[in-house]
């Protein structure tokens, strides 16, 4: 007999504990998500917008005004608005917007891959591009390489977005006609494409349509790259910080005394040790290019969510705006259950802890 | 102001937020062949200092950190001795060498993309700013962007010659008379027309139309509303007395062109009644369902419309007249002007409609790009609020009356995209004064503040919708305020964040464009010549309202004026009103409005209307 009793009853002791655990996650979450929706509710209500303006613009009679002043159920208290959305929250029903006279979801949906797509394709520029001169940058400090990166960087963490989108535009575009125009696809595959996923590029691959797929990949191209330069001016920074800290413990001293490859050390020893803050520090990073930048979303006119929020929140279209706020709010919670999932299989220490 | 001046400037003018700074972005590019380079050196000195400036940091971790050097002396120290241990030159340049074939293969993708193509020659596209369109309802529809999509795809009763407005005409109406007491119109509706849809058009719909906009009475149903309509007494007053003919009823004898333009308004367009009732729910006379579809009988159908992303027209192959040379007609909603102008030169778009007065300039050059224009009916003009001490004295509203430079700021800030004008009905309508007799005059503003007691001038505030144009316009007015000693401070927001306030009453001076609802002179004179209450909690807010100016005597000619049936006195009426106005108003009123739009060289007929439903893409043709 190899398991002992006493192991056992170890296991079933954890039980419980882990049950403690997912209620206390399943608490934060719910604390979070409700704290968000009150700020953002009580934003709507200081903001000084009157949010009828948007359904009936400036002329209209004081009838129609007032129709729309009940409607939206700004005649009742604020506390009494607030649970009836928490109520319809709840049951899935996050109201329909002024704006586009659609459910929120809806929008949300139609909006939210746009915004996805983007962002994917340009943390995933950004990661290939900042790990690898983040970690050039840490072992070659101070020397040319390292000042390079660092100024590269800093024109993408530093130059504003959408002047770097513009001149873009100017030179891949209108000069060099290297990629395609504004919009994330031409008008005359617009049509053709059924979409399912909302992901252009994933939709066009699967109907097999691939003239459409690479006008959605031309099209892409530019502002992912922008992003990816954008995140991977800080990614690299932070990778070169890291890589840094751990290069210069001791086990790398003891390592390289022992005569281990240097590519070894740097790509082994060392990336791995970095890699469990950088996993936080990417995470985060695409975490904000989900919200939807809406600078470059603006000059590419990219219908996505940061354009979609702008809009609403301008016009006091408070459903829309809390909507938005609760998908933001989903996507950073699960980004950051994902890392720290990715914690522990990247660390063996904080595994054994648990 | 030289390149490096204005790149300097623009870096103090705040964050990188707003069309603005997009504007002066693309004014580098034009003519500042180095700043680009300089900027981001420029960007990274005020980081630390301009915390506005800086790229949200996601970790909160103070971007300086970032930025700096990270090197702490002991690590250094280790690290030298451990570069001199080993050798590590070898593996760098094994390394630098993935890096850049990396760097040359993401390059290769890129050209890889295809070269543009040039827009369907059976598909005009068009690049506008679109999100401000909320419904494609007629009874709904008060946006300029929609109002131009109804306008080619829906038919009103009457219509009237976009060159000469006084020339009414029948579109669904074959004919129509005045009762004897001028309360009653009786309509006759032509034969054999049909709608999109295949359905005849018969009396019953445009009396359903009409009904259905009184009883939602959504925003644009004051037009109809003013004739005394309302949900209860709309089936009396507007009834269907045959197959082909139908009455309106009004509560006076109002002018008879007043009830003709309005009818002309958006919300005057016929819908299909036999479609519309189809999709009634809950008694909404089919409201859910029209607010995103089509029940009309125009030049085009409405195909598609997706909130910030597209509007699709298709040719209507039931239309009664004849037929558009276009299959399709499509809006892009392009936010940006300056990316607007990258599409029209690529030939990517056929027409672009938010150019900037700096892309208009910069396109003049270009020989496949001709610019063309159409005065619209908006004014810009602003409103000195009489609850505030200093401007509700006369002698000041006269003086700041001086203090703008007029021809300046038309021919070079605005470039031609508005004209000077300085009277309450914009030019083209019935009655329209076009005389302008303020021009900047610093030394008479100064003598007349010295008679108002405000030698040495006095501060206001003037709230400021942060559009390029209306903040251009206000820098101009600002500066030359100043010189009579007026302080002028512009507070900058939102367009409904100042429209909240200014229609609260909370503003010094509103700045703002205003254009009419419909082409009868009463639309102007009805929000800049009338205030039937000017207490706080009264039921309309009119502009004279809004700037709290007590106007009993001028309200009644502005009242006596709409009932007047003959056109010659009327517009006599209308012209001692707006003389009076211009004088002892406190509007200051700037300019009238005029329509740019950028258009590839082998698009033609595309009509410029005085307002947004009377631009018709109907006759447009592309050569090739």
């Amino acid at each position: 007999m190899s398991v002992s009793p006493a192991n056992t009853g170890g296991r079933w002791r954890a039980l419980p504990t882990y049950g403690l655990k997912a209620g206390k996650l399943i608490a934060t979450v719910a604390v979070t998500f409700l704290g968000l929706l009150v700020v953002t509710f009580l934003i709507g209500r200081v903001v000084p917008v009157d949010p009828v303006l948007a359904v009936v613009g400036d002329r209209a009679s004081k009838s129609t005004y007032d129709a729309a002043y009940i409607a939206l159920g700004l005649d009742k208290p604020l506390y009494h608005q607030f649970f009836i959305y928490l109520k319809q929250a709840l049951s899935g029903d996050l109201g329909t917007s002024v704006l586009t006279k659609k459910p929120i979801i809806e929008d949300i949906a139609r909006v939210f891959p746009a915004t996805l797509e983007l962002a994917t394709a340009g943390i995933i520029l950004g990661t290939l591009f900042g790990v690898p001169l983040g970690v050039w940058g840490a072992v070659r400090q101070g020397k040319l390489p390292d000042q390079v990166i660092r100024v590269v960087g800093l024109v993408g963490y530093s130059a504003p977005i959408f002047w770097l989108g513009l001149l873009g535009l100017l030179v891949f575009y209108a000069k060099l006609q290297w990629v395609a125009g504004p919009g994330r696809i031409d008008i005359s595959y617009e049509y053709t494409v059924t979409q399912t996923t909302g992901l252009l590029l994933i939709d066009t691959a699967m109907q097999g349509q691939w003239d459409a797929f690479r006008n959605v990949l031309a099209h892409l191209a530019l502002p992912a790259v922008l992003l990816g330069y954008f995140s991977m001016a800080y990614i690299s920074r932070m990778t070169r910080s890291f890589m840094l800290a751990e290069l210069g413990q001791e086990y790398i001293i003891a390592a390289r005394v022992k005569g281990v490859p240097e590519w070894r050390i740097i790509w082994v020893h060392a990336l791995r040790n970095a890699a469990v803050p950088l996993v936080t520090v990417i995470a985060l990073s695409y975490a904000g290019l989900l919200e939807g930048s809406v600078l470059t979303e603006t000059v590419f006119a990219w219908p996505g969510l940061g354009q979609y929020l702008t809009n609403s929140l301008q016009n006091a279209d408070m459903n829309a705006v809390l909507g938005g706020t609760l998908v933001i709010g989903i996507i950073f919670v699960g980004l950051n259950l994902l890392s720290d999932l990715l914690y522990t299989v990247l660390d063996p220490r904080v595994r054994r802890r648990t | 102001m030289g390149p490096t001046a204005r790149l300097l400037r623009w870096h103090a003018t705040g964050g990188p937020i707003g069309n603005r700074i997009n504007d002066d972005g693309m004014r580098w590019l034009q003519d500042a062949q180095w700043g680009f380079v300089v900027s981001p050196f420029i960007q990274a000195l005020k980081i630390g200092t301009m915390s506005n400036q800086v790229p949200r940091s996601l970790t909160g971790q103070s971007p300086i950190a970032l930025l700096g050097p990270t090197v702490r002396p002991r690590q250094t120290l280790k690290r030298r001795a451990t570069d001199r241990l080993l050798n590590r030159e070898n593996h760098m340049t094994h390394f630098s060498k993935i890096v850049a074939a990396a760097i040359v293969s993401a390059a290769m993708g890129l050209t890889s993309a295809p070269a543009q193509a040039e827009t369907p020659p059976d598909t005009l596209i068009q690049a506008w700013q679109i999100d401000d369109i909320i419904s494609l309802d007629p009874a709904e529809v008060f946006e300029f962007t929609a109002s131009e999509v109804l306008g080619n795809s829906y038919q009103p009763l009457v219509g009237y010659n976009v060159n000469d407005v006084s020339d009414i005409f029948g579109v669904i109406a074959e004919s129509w008379e005045v009762s004897e007491d001028g309360k009653t119109f009786s309509f006759v509706i032509k034969p054999d027309l049909q709608f999109a849809s295949g359905n005849p058009i018969t009396a019953a719909d445009p009396v359903y139309s009409l009904q259905r906009a009184v009883k939602l009475d959504k925003s644009p149903a004051f037009i109809l509303t003013q004739f005394g309509l309302t949900a209860d007494n709309v089936e009396q007053m507007v009834r269907q007395t045959g197959d082909m003919t139908f009455e309106l009823e009004m509560d006076k004898a109002y002018a008879p062109t007043l009830l003709l333009y309005c009818l002309t308004a958006t919300v005057g367009f016929v819908v299909d009644k036999e479609l519309v009732v189809s999709h009634e729910a809950d008694g909404d006379f089919g409201y859910e369902w029209l607010k995103t579809n089509y029940a009309g009988s125009g030049a085009f159908t409405i195909r598609d419309w997706r909130a910030n992303e597209v509007v699709v027209l298709e040719r209507n192959d039931n239309f009664s007249g004849d037929a558009p040379a276009m299959m399709r007609a499509i809006y892009r909603h392009i936010p940006e002007g300056s990316t607007q102008r990258l599409l029209l030169e690529q030939g990517d778009i056929d027409i672009a409609r938010n150019l900037g007065a700096e892309e208009i300039v910069a396109l003049s050059d270009n020989p496949d790009i001709k610019i063309e224009n159409g005065i619209k009916g908006s004014i810009y003009y602003m409103g000195l609020n009489q609850k505030n001490e200093a401007l509700a004295n006369p002698k000041v509203a006269e003086a700041m009356k001086y203090l703008v430079d007029y021809q300046t700021i038309a021919d070079t800030i605005m470039n031609g995209k508005v004209k000077v004008h300085q009277a309450f009905l914009p030019e083209g309508f019935l009655g329209a004064l076009n005389d302008n007799p303020y021009a900047l005059d610093v030394e008479k503003a100064k003598t007349l503040l010295a008679e108002a007691g405000y030698a040495d001038g006095f501060t206001v505030t003037m709230d400021t919708r942060n559009t390029p144009e209306i903040t251009a316009i206000a820098e101009a007015i600002q500066q030359t305020m100043a010189q009579a000693g007026i302080k002028l401070e512009l507070i900058p927001g939102d367009g409904q964040q100042t429209l909240t306030k200014y229609r609260a009453r909370n503003h010094d001076i509103y700045i703002g464009r205003w254009g009419p609802d419909y082409q009868d002179p009463h639309t102007n004179a009805d929000t800049f010549a009338r205030n039937p209450d000017n207490s706080d909690d009264a039921a309309s807010k009119p502009l004279a309202w809004r700037n709290a100016w007590d106007i009993p005597e001028m309200t009644a000619q502005a009242d006596a004026a709409v009932l007047e049936k003959d056109a010659a006195a009327r517009a006599e009426m209308y012209v001692a009103l707006q003389t009076e106005h211009q004088q002892v108003s406190p509007f200051v009123i700037m300019f009238q409005e005029i329509e740019v739009l950028g258009l590839r060289n082998n698009v033609d007929g595309f009509i410029i209307g005085p307002s947004f439903n009377d631009n018709s893409f109907r006759n447009v043709t592309k050569s090739e």
